[in-house]
């Protein structure tokens, strides 16, 4: 019985809390039928917000993933001061509400900021455009896959790595060869969770962002504009996009995955 | 290839791992680095290889200065201790490893991994990964991917060590053929005196970061050098200033010959071979090892009275007592 318990109450708890609301916004989004739900995802608005989301993700998660794959080989293979001051930092994200995030690039990087008004000066708009956008995306989704690399590499260990290079093998062979395959899961969860989390940036990029609609808006300012403007459909559409695009992340993450045994 | 260790130093923090070390290698020699765990002989053995830099010394192999070549330029095969197979290859792949990087030809390569594989006894397990294999075919997969790439020395680390008593043997065996086939200079560390007899030409005996003797397996049972060497390669008994093996020990129900009084607390069978324990008057225990035949006619039992003689005690001076921890 009590199998069966634990099993309802992580379930219960699922239910209620997550897929119960998400289902509604799937029910309420084509609530007026499937072409209103539709025209309201093709609008030239919601079509931009489309493709700056991608964007935003395309840009942050490789940079992001390069990033945290050299900093998690830091962290575990160098012993040096500062050592545990790099790996706080890296979780600041996490501990900072993306909003401080946000107001904090604005003070850095806006008409009165430190490089601000240097950088306008060479052309180069960071506040409400999209390189500031762009650098607050990486920066909320940058410990995701330095996280999930980092245990992965304690496991392995060395000695694979020694193997390999008394067999003949140079830093970089080692590392495509030995290495990278073997932290390949790692780095695949930690792009999948960079992933979900880049699209549902909201924060930090309603700040910065200046939520210019057909220029600066992103799906979710999109969403919080639909919604804003009383267009439910609008945003309840938009809003089923988003979660779209994170669970075909999930699920691509999954077909990719080789079968048990093969590890 | 012969290989040459001059004066290598070697500290982890505080803890000097090698002390001034200087070791001879001779070209095609299987030798054993022997002694107690934290004594040096593995570092000794990643120096060897290029794994770990010494703070000061030299690493020579076949007379070439290699100190500073790193160790995908040594051309030594190294097998560690728990194997450091590649998890996520077969074993063919594994095998193939160092040739893929040597960009050997694919026919080449295939044929020399089969050859190999044949070598190991693992011809059936080609498309095995490492989880699914035993402990001994994971010693022998990797031992065959340190031969691939014709390693001019073959180093192991502990190569028998997480390996159950009877595969032990068997790889021990197997070992010694090997090398009388391949032929390659060959260096295994071992804290396991018995294994380090049986297997290698020539031992090492390393305690605390320094070499205490280097010998043939005989020279270091029959003139081990210091203490430590005598303790360390066999079983002895503390008598006086000196000490003396089991097996010297004689034996006699009678004082006429002259000896030390002892009384009999145990009488152990070991099969050919009986173990009498003795304790001194003193109180000092003292263990003889003598024949069957001879414990028959002495007719020992618990509480018997018998007088102990000895050839010579081994004494050694001050200067040959181990070294102690700086």
């Amino acid at each position: 019985m009590g199998r069966y318990a634990l099993r309802f109450a992580a379930l219960g708890y699922l239910g209620v809390l997550l897929a119960l609301p998400v289902g509604y916004v799937f029910y309420r989004a084509f609530e007026h039928g499937f072409a209103a739900a539709w025209d309201s995802v093709t609008t030239p608005a919601a079509q931009h917000a489309f493709w700056l989301t991608c964007e935003m993700v395309a840009i942050a998660v490789p940079l992001n993933t390069l990033f945290g794959v050299i900093c998690a080989l830091v962290l575990v293979r160098q012993r040096f001061r500062g050592r545990a001051l790099l790996s706080a930092a890296i979780d600041l994200p996490f501990a900072v509400s993306p909003v401080v995030i946000g107001l904090a690039l604005f003070l850095v990087y806006g008409r009165n900021g430190w490089f601000g008004a240097w950088l306008l000066d060479h052309g180069i708009q960071v506040i409400f455009s999209v390189p500031g956008m762009v650098l607050a995306t990486i920066f909320v989704s940058l410990p995701f896959v330095v996280r999930e690399v980092v245990p992965v590499l304690r496991e392995i260990g060395t000695e694979q790595e020694q193997a390999a290079a008394t067999l003949g093998a140079t830093p970089l062979q080692t590392f495509l060869r030995i290495t990278l395959p073997a932290i390949r899961w790692g780095v695949a969860y930690g792009v999948v969770l960079t992933t979900a989390r880049a699209l549902g940036e909201f924060g930090a990029i309603s700040i910065v962002s200046g939520k210019l609609v057909g220029q600066t808006e992103t799906l979710t300012l999109h969403v919080e504009n639909r919604f804003q403007a009383f267009d439910l459909t609008g945003a309840y559409a938009a809003a089923v996009v988003l979660a779209l695009m994170a669970i075909g992340t999930l699920l691509a993450m999954n077909v990719f995955k080789p079968k048990e045994g093969t590890r | 290839m012969s290989i040459q260790v001059q004066g290598a130093t070697k500290r982890f923090g505080d803890f000097v791992a090698l002390d001034n070390v200087s070791l001879e290698v001779p070209d095609g020699s299987l030798t054993a680095l022997l002694g107690p765990s934290g004594g040096g002989k593995s570092t000794l053995l990643r120096v060897i290889a290029g794994l770990e830099d010494p703070d000061s010394g030299r690493v020579l192999i076949s007379g070439e200065d290699a100190t500073v070549t790193p160790a995908r330029k040594r051309g030594v095969g190294f097998v560690f201790q728990h194997y450091a197979p590649f998890k996520h290859m077969t074993v063919r792949d594994n095998v193939a490893f160092g040739l893929k990087i040597r960009k050997t030809p694919k026919d080449k390569t295939r044929d020399r991994v089969d050859e190999l594989l044949g070598l190991v006894h693992l011809e059936g397990f080609a498309d095995r990964y490492p989880a699914q294999l035993s402990g001994g075919q994971r010693q022998r997969m990797a031992l065959a991917r340190a031969l691939a790439v014709q390693p001019r020395v073959l180093l192991l680390d502990e190569p028998f060590g997480a390996l159950d008593a009877t595969v032990r043997k068997e790889l021990r065996a197997w070992l010694r053929r090997l090398h009388e086939e391949v032929h390659v200079t060959t260096i295994f560390v071992t804290h396991d005196q018995e294994e380090a007899m049986e297997v290698a030409e020539q031992i090492v005996v390393l305690n605390h970061g320094r070499i205490e003797q280097v010998g043939s397996p005989r020279d270091l049972y029959e003139m081990p050098a210091n203490e430590f060497v005598m303790s360390f390669v066999g079983p002895v008994n503390r008598l006086g200033d000196g000490l003396v093996r089991p097996h010297d020990l004689v034996l006699s129900r009678d004082d006429d010959a002259g000896g030390i009084e002892a009384m009999v607390s145990r009488v152990v069978h070991l099969g050919f071979e009986v173990r009498v324990e003795l304790t001194l008057s003193d109180g000092s225990p003292l263990s003889a090892q003598i024949t069957r035949v001879e414990a028959d006619e002495l007719e020992l039992s618990a509480g018997d009275i018998v007088y102990v003689r000895t050839e010579a005690p081994r004494v050694f001076s001050e200067s040959e007592r181990p070294s102690e921890t700086p």
